[in-house]
């Protein structure tokens, strides 16, 4: 683990997605590798690649379309593994693509203030605490607020990251009113002139309508304090999630108005391949990825990596 | 997205022969939409392929009952294969063994082990009169110790001493004999999160079950987890060895195949189910729940439990009586929207109806959610007693003052009784009504088994306000109450419209009492 090995010299997230994925028997680098020495491009074979498609979570539709895609032009014709994979990697990547978009912080806002939503345990508290040390690192001077008033030392786990890139964390006791603690937090960066204002909040399901109600209130006494809040605000998917991450991002959206995503726990053995299905879908930007634990294990995220690790291309 | 796998099949076999055997080629065209209905429902994929070549095979040849379509009976195939796979209820954890026994909780980041730790701790503190010691093993994570420690001292449950840096292994010991010296009976360690392809970390989980010797070694995994869930679920097993699962999170709107897979790969029993964020919210595991669900047939148990648990019976067989007599005023309608504020709102009723996301996504599209809950008993509060009794007296006047009492339009006065209009005609009509397949959960709702067959249905339908300016014909329903325990809920062909199955009484574990 990161935390407890700062001095291990650091992969590349990309060496490790690739060393990840060489380990999953299931992924479709080997399966394809498998099945197509040079052979003739035939439906057996597209149903193969959309296997290891939907392996990877792309869903039913998603999966076929992009097999289909594959197969235009190139039925019947004799076609190498290498090659296979280098076309499944471009048909997803002309999905992605158009999201792949880096978080743009608008200096005019002072403070930028980023809400961070999502289901339990996706990986918000730690997304925060990446990111505060990556705007540091840019020579912005951050803040945290801890929006989750709910969970059992969420308030801790902030205040550690707080302290670990040293931006001030604006807290309140455990179980009080999350909308008013990012009031209280907004006001306290504009004082300090603070550049990013970064809120937690607490994990919540989607179809938990009191929940959602909560944070729709949070968002509407933000933008009390500033009408233009909040000017970011990110949905943190985890990547084990299967299809449920459709109706996560649909109901997000609806009630916080979500403006990008990051997706976490792409350093295990899940694939994240909703985001195809995701990107296909409602076309929200895709920021970050999470690759780990440690506080540098946050990546933009670039569709032709993304889609050549589905595709299970190793650079 | 595929809702329900009886209307899927319905369509592709019910235009085939009704009597005699399924053909191979009847079963092959059902075969496609049923793998991908475990597809949707994130079954892994070669979980899916093994369990449809079972399916396959039962279904081939299978004699159809006259009163059955071939659909339904591919359903009930479907269905019963499912219960086979995930197995028996009943399994629980296991105390069996000299005190303290040992439970070791594993799994991946965020899958909820803490918080499962904590609901384990207090079911076998206050259910079992065990006295349990936790203790957090998680030296990495920020504040993962102290959410553990913040937990138990909210449950008044202990847990072991923080030292600072110990190892994991070394801690899982100190546990024990802390155990030992206190007379405790049970003692659950809750481990870090971790990737299954982080060997360092693999190995040290193996390290601290062999300091343990855990009696339970519990896969924690997130019931929303997707494809994924065979590898990790394959991994723990291999490299810790697990004596159970539990499911976190069963009570997001998840379709939950991941238990199929889990349980597929490891042939471990899924123990326990975690539904809430709560510390309460523990439940045991029964496999016709999870089958409905990753059949998209909804929760319809657990949802009379949930009414049961939430609705005043007295109060509401007194709304039934006036309802069928056709007295149902404002006061009424006022309890109803309470009693669907508290099963969760609309959503949460919502998702654990079967058959009915075209109803769902059209409240999304009308923008009705549960602020009109809220708003609409706002305006009945601002109303004199008169009033609510005799909605007719509601005059421009009196309209304009319960407005402002209750901060909003006329408008919204006027849409409100208009729905009221609309929902006691419907009650009319169900009190004067046949009855249809849906009796069964119409006398566990208090309707006395009067609920409306699909026709009439349909009319209410033609009868409810499209668009926004009313609640949809579903929800009102519901909430009237529960008079006793468990109703003999129908099948799902019922649900969905479709004829009553004679052939097959209790069909998909819906007609059984628990
Ligand atoms: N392997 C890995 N673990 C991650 C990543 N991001 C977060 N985690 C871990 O996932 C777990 C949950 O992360 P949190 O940041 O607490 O998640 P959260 O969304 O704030 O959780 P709640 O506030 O409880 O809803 C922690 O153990 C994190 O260390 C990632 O990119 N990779
Ligand atoms: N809705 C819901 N939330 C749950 C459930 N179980 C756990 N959670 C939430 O999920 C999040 C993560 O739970 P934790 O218990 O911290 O998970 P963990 O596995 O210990 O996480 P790490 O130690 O960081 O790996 C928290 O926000 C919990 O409140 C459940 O059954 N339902
Ligand atoms: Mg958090
Ligand atoms: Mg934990």
């Amino acid at each position: 683990m990161n935390d407890s090995n700062p001095e291990q010299p650091k992969q590349s997230w990309w060496r490790r997605l690739s060393s990840g994925l060489k380990r999953t028997s299931s992924s479709i680098g080997s399966a394809v590798a498998d099945l197509v020495i040079r052979r003739k491009l035939d439906r057996a074979m597209l149903e193969d690649i959309e296997d290891v498609l939907l392996r990877a979570d792309l869903g039913t539709d998603v999966a076929a379309k992009i097999a289909a895609a594959v197969g235009h032009g190139r039925y019947d014709k004799s076609i190498s593994a290498d090659e296979v994979k280098a076309v499944v990697a471009a048909e997803v990547e002309k999905v992605l693509a158009p999201v792949a978009m880096p978080l743009a912080i608008d200096a005019a806002q002072k403070p930028f203030v980023i809400l961070v939503v999502g289901v339990n345990g996706s990986g918000k508290t730690t997304t925060i605490g990446k990111l505060a040390s990556r705007f540091a690192a840019e020579g912005r001077k951050v803040m945290l607020a801890a929006g989750d008033t709910f969970r059992a030392a969420a308030i801790e786990q902030l205040k550690v990251w707080g302290e670990r890139t040293g931006a001030p964390v604006i807290a309140r006791a455990q179980g009080s009113d999350s909308a008013g603690l990012a009031f209280d937090a907004i006001t306290a960066a504009k004082t300090a002139a603070t550049d990013v204002l970064l809120i937690d909040t607490a994990g919540r399901l989607q179809n938990k309508a009191e929940l959602m109600n909560e944070l729709e209130k949070v968002v509407r006494v933000i933008k009390k304090v500033d009408a233009s809040a909040p000017h970011a605000v990110l949905l943190v998917l985890d990547a084990t999630v299967g299809q449920n991450a459709l109706s996560q991002v649909e109901a997000f959206h609806r009630i916080a108005g979500v403006t990008g995503l990051v997706m976490t726990k792409l350093d295990g053995t899940a694939r994240g391949g909703i985001l195809v299905a995701l990107s296909q879908k409602y076309k929200l930007p895709v920021h970050f990825i999470g690759v780990g634990e440690g506080v540098d294990d946050l990546a933009p995220f670039t569709a032709p990596d993304f889609a050549k690790a589905i595709a299970g291309i190793e650079s | 997205m595929f809702d329900n796998l009886s209307e899927k099949l319905g369509g592709i076999l019910d235009r085939l022969t009704r009597r005699g055997a399924l053909t191979e080629a009847d079963v092959d065209a059902a075969m496609r939409e049923v793998r991908r209905a475990l597809l949707e429902a994130d079954v892994a994929l070669d979980v899916v392929r093994g369990f449809t070549e079972k399916v396959r095979e039962q279904a081939i040849g299978a004699t159809v009952v006259k009163s059955v379509t071939p659909g339904q009976m591919v359903v009930k195939i479907v269905h019963d294969q499912l219960i086979a796979t995930l197995g028996a209820d009943g399994q629980t954890i296991d105390l069996n063994a000299p005190a303290p026994v040992p439970i070791m909780m594993v799994g991946l980041q965020g899958s909820g082990k803490t918080t499962t730790t904590a609901k384990l701790a207090r079911r076998l503190t206050s259910r079992d009169k065990r006295k349990v010691l936790m203790a957090s093993l998680d030296v990495y994570r920020p504040a993962a110790m102290e959410q553990l420690a913040v937990l138990g001292r909210d449950l008044e449950i202990q847990t072991l001493p923080i030292v600072a840096g110990q190892k994991p292994a070394q801690i899982a010991r100190r546990a024990l004999e802390a155990a030992k010296l206190g007379g405790y009976d049970v003692v659950l360690l809750d481990t870090a999160g971790r990737t299954t392809l982080d060997e360092e970390m693999m190995t040290e989980a193996a390290e601290i079950k062999a300091a343990a010797n855990p009696h339970e070694v519990l896969l924690v995994a997130d019931s929303l987890t997707g494809q994924d869930a065979v590898n990790l679920a394959r991994s723990f097993d291999q490299r810790v060895g697990l004596t159970g699962i539990v499911l976190t999170r069963i009570d997001g709107d998840g379709r939950g195949g991941a238990a199929l897979s889990m349980r597929e790969v490891t042939g471990k029993p899924i123990k326990l189910l975690g539904t809430g964020e709560k510390t309460d919210a523990l439940e045991d595991f029964h496999p016709d729940r999870i089958a409905g669900r990753i059949l998209g047939m909804g929760d319809v148990v657990s949802l009379v439990e949930k009414a049961a648990a939430h609705i005043d019976a007295e109060k509401a067989a007194r709304v039934a009586e006036k309802m069928r007599k056709g007295q149902f005023d404002l006061n009424d309608m006022r309890e109803q929207l309470q009693q669907m504020a508290k099963m969760g709102g609309i959503g949460g009723l919502m998702g654990m109806m079967p058959g009915i996301a075209k109803i769902k996504n059209q409240i999304a599209a009308a923008g009705i959610d549960d602020h009109i809950l809220k708003r609409q008993m706002a305006i009945i509060d601002s109303m004199t007693r008169q009033e609510r009794k005799h909605p007719d007296i509601l005059k421009a006047s009196r309209k304009k003052r319960i407005a402002a009492g209750a901060g909003q339009k006329v408008e919204d006065i006027n849409k409100l009784l208009k729905m009221h209009r609309n929902m006691a005609d419907m009650m009319k009509m169900m009190g004067s009504g046949k009855r249809g397949p849906m009796a069964g959960i119409a006398q566990a709702m208090g309707f006395g088994g009067g609920m409306p067959s699909p026709e009439q249905m349909k009319a209410m339908a033609e009868k409810m306000p499209k668009g926004a300016d009313g609640l949809p014909q579903l929800p009102k329903d519901l909430p009237a109450g529960l008079r006793t325990g468990l109703p003999n809920l129908p099948g799902l062909t019922g649900l969905s419209g479709k004829p009553t199955l004679p052939g097959l009484g209790g069909f998909p574990g819906f007609g059984k009492k628990k």
